[in-house]
């Protein structure tokens, strides 16, 4: 069998997995608009320059219409342009939190996994730690203590969210351990570093590139929250969940500053949990 | 019944195992609340403060102190009950939070009972309903439900059904203007109403509760609606349903009497994990709605930087959510067997 040929067989494999199943498709497409909204964010939202410190408080709280699709703020920005940098701030964060997760978790996962004895035991026990008590209460403390900016809550959150792919990792490890092209490279000689970067490292990846496109979106989900509370990107940087707790305080009057932002937090979310699910199948991963 | 020799082990050992928790998780708390950068003194202060203030404010709250005598101490308080002075309010933190604590309690423990029952409901309908449109509609409920910040809803609701259609009030706990609060017996007005046979304050806290209360629940609830799918449907091709579908018992019989049982194990589980969520949730569910919890609580207390009521509120949530994994654990041993005979 030619390479050529195994390379089409296995992309027209993921295609008929995708298109089999719709929904993961419109994860994807979620996905890549929310991308391309962050990407290009100051090409295509229609009043840029409100992404930031400037205001009109002449135009201040209009409801939707069709110069300003999403209504306008306090300080007469633009609502639907804010909506669109906000993608930028979530995605950040989001991004900034899952590389934290997975750099120190799959590397604490992988060495707990296979190296086993008093290395595993030591990890394993800081893990449960931290996975006994409430991550986001957890998060929330080491959010207050930090300076209130986008980069610490983003910290914060990573700081809890890790345990979650040492477990995983490690799991993963330990039934590979046991598979005969680990125990081929041992017996070989090969060494534990080589074992563990060259043969097991890249079977676990599938595992964690599922749980990594899941966690994007709750990772928003908490940085919105941490936004919300005053604990995230400060003023004026366009921000889902700060935008949300300013519009809170207008309601029940100015409805459209509560809405639209969650809207685009839930869109984001569910694009990235359907792309996950999508993933899951198309990698074939155990449930997890 | 007397307790079974296993149960009794098993309840021995988990137990014990409680302890090291306990200890790491208080220290992994202080930890965050003393190492991370940051000088609390100037943070309370304020930039201007002079080295004398903060020289003072230090040794008030026993700053000055090498780390390890500070974590001592902070053990030895604890055990004594005491949760350090607010820098904001200048009372005890344990004083402060024994009296929102069981605003958190009344609010999780309803959100909890929601969840559970309609999402045990939602999870079975879906997978036994022989209609067509029931089990996508149910997945995407589930999807829904974890893909929406439920706050976000909480702002929603609030705003349609409480503001637009005036059927639920938008904030607080209890009409204070017009009615006089339950008298105190277990600081849940809704327990406490019943047990006074206090009518008006039962329906009025009822009224207030109900709100919050489903909000908080709704992840929790997509959670264990897809837990009991799954379970249940693995349930549906073991060899005991086939055997009970030939000899013609009712499906509802088997669905409720027997698969509900079985598969209700995992599920439980997840009741245990979703708890988490649900503590977790409750700082901006009570934030949007003005509950007077812990949450809220610790909330107003980000603004003022006051890191004990803080830790105080993260290191009670800690704790119930160490008790309620007991708890859980305990029940599932109960149901099945295998936990409690499990060697080692």
């Amino acid at each position: 069998m030619s390479r050529r040929a195994s390379i089409s067989d296995a992309a027209s494999l993921y295609w008929y997995t995708l298109n089999k199943n719709r929904l993961s498709l419109a994860g994807i497409v979620i996905i890549v608009v929310v991308f391309m909204a962050a990407l290009l964010a100051s090409v295509i939202s229609p009043y840029p320059s409100d992404a930031g410190y400037m205001t009109h408080f002449a135009n201040a709280l209009q409801s939707p219409s069709s110069t300003h699709l999403f209504g306008t703020d306090e300080a007469g920005r633009d609502v639907f342009t804010r909506v669109i940098f906000g993608a930028r701030t979530a995605l950040e964060a989001g991004l900034i939190i899952i590389a934290i997760a997975i750099g120190i978790g799959v590397s604490l996962g992988l060495v707990a996994g296979y190296l086993g004895g008093l290395v595993d035991t030591i990890i394993m026990r800081i893990t449960d730690v931290f996975l006994s008590i409430p991550g986001l209460a957890l998060a929330l403390l080491a959010a207050a203590i930090l300076t209130p900016s986008l980069l610490s809550s983003s910290l914060a959150i990573s700081f809890v969210w890790w345990p979650w792919y040492v477990r995983l990792v490690r799991g993963e490890v330990l039934f590979l351990r046991e598979e005969q092209f680990v125990q081929a490279a041992e017996v070989s000689g090969a060494g534990k570093f080589w074992i563990i970067t060259r043969e097991v490292f890249p079977n676990v990846l599938p595992a964690v590139v599922v749980k990594g496109s899941l966690d994007m979106g709750y990772a928003i989900l908490w940085t919105v929250a941490l936004s919300y509370l005053g604990l995230g990107s400060q003023p004026p940087v366009a921000d889902w969940g700060a935008m949300l707790a300013e519009g809170h305080l207008l309601l029940p009057n100015d409805w459209w500053l509560s809405t639209f932002p969650g809207l685009a937090i839930f869109v984001t979310v569910l694009g990235f949990n359907l792309l996950g699910d999508g993933l899951r199948d198309l990698l074939d991963v155990r449930k997890m | 019944m007397p307790m079974e020799e296993g149960l009794k082990r098993y309840l021995v050992q988990r137990v014990l195992s409680i302890i090291p928790t306990f200890f790491g998780v208080v220290i992994l708390i202080f930890v965050i609340s003393r190492i991370l950068p940051g000088n609390i003194a100037i943070e309370v202060l304020g930039p201007h403060a002079t080295a004398a203030q903060i020289q003072q404010f230090n040794s008030r709250f026993g700053l000055d102190q090498p780390l390890y005598v500070q974590m001592l101490n902070f053990f030895v308080n604890l055990f004594q009950g005491n949760l350090g002075i607010s820098y904001q309010t200048n009372s005890s933190v344990i004083g402060d939070l024994e009296t929102r604590f069981p605003a958190t309690l009344e609010l999780t423990t309803a959100a909890m009972i929601i969840a559970t029952v309609l999402g045990v409901l939602i999870g079975t309908v879906s997978a036994t309903s022989k209609r067509k449109f029931v089990d996508p509609a149910s997945r995407l409920f589930s999807l829904y439900g974890v893909s929406l910040p439920e706050w976000w809803t909480g702002l929603l609701l609030q705003l349609g059904l409480a503001f637009g259609l005036g059927l639920f009030p938008p904030t607080g706990r209890f009409d204070y203007q017009s009615l006089s609060p339950p008298f105190h017996i277990t600081g849940l007005y809704v327990v406490d109403s019943i047990l006074t046979l206090n009518w008006p304050a039962f329906t009025d806290s009822l009224w207030h509760l109900a709100l919050p209360a489903f909000v908080l629940s709704l992840g929790a609830m997509a959670q264990i609606a897809r837990m009991t799918r799954s379970s249940l449907i693995e349930q549906l091709s073991k060899d005991y349903v086939t055997f009970q579908k030939e000899n013609g018992l009712p499906d509802r019989i088997i669905v409720y009497k027997y698969m509900l049982k079985s598969g209700f194990s995992s599920v439980l589980t997840i009741i245990g994990l979703t708890y988490a969520f649900l503590l977790g949730g409750d700082f901006l569910v009570e934030s949007v709605f003005a509950w007077p919890g812990m949450g809220l609580y610790a909330v107003q207390a980000l603004v003022f930087k006051d890191y004990n009521a803080i830790v105080g509120v993260v290191i009670v949530i800690g704790l119930s959510f160490i008790i309620v994994n007991f708890a859980v654990d305990l029940l599932y041993a109960y149901l099945d067997p295998r936990v409690r005979l499990r060697r080692g």
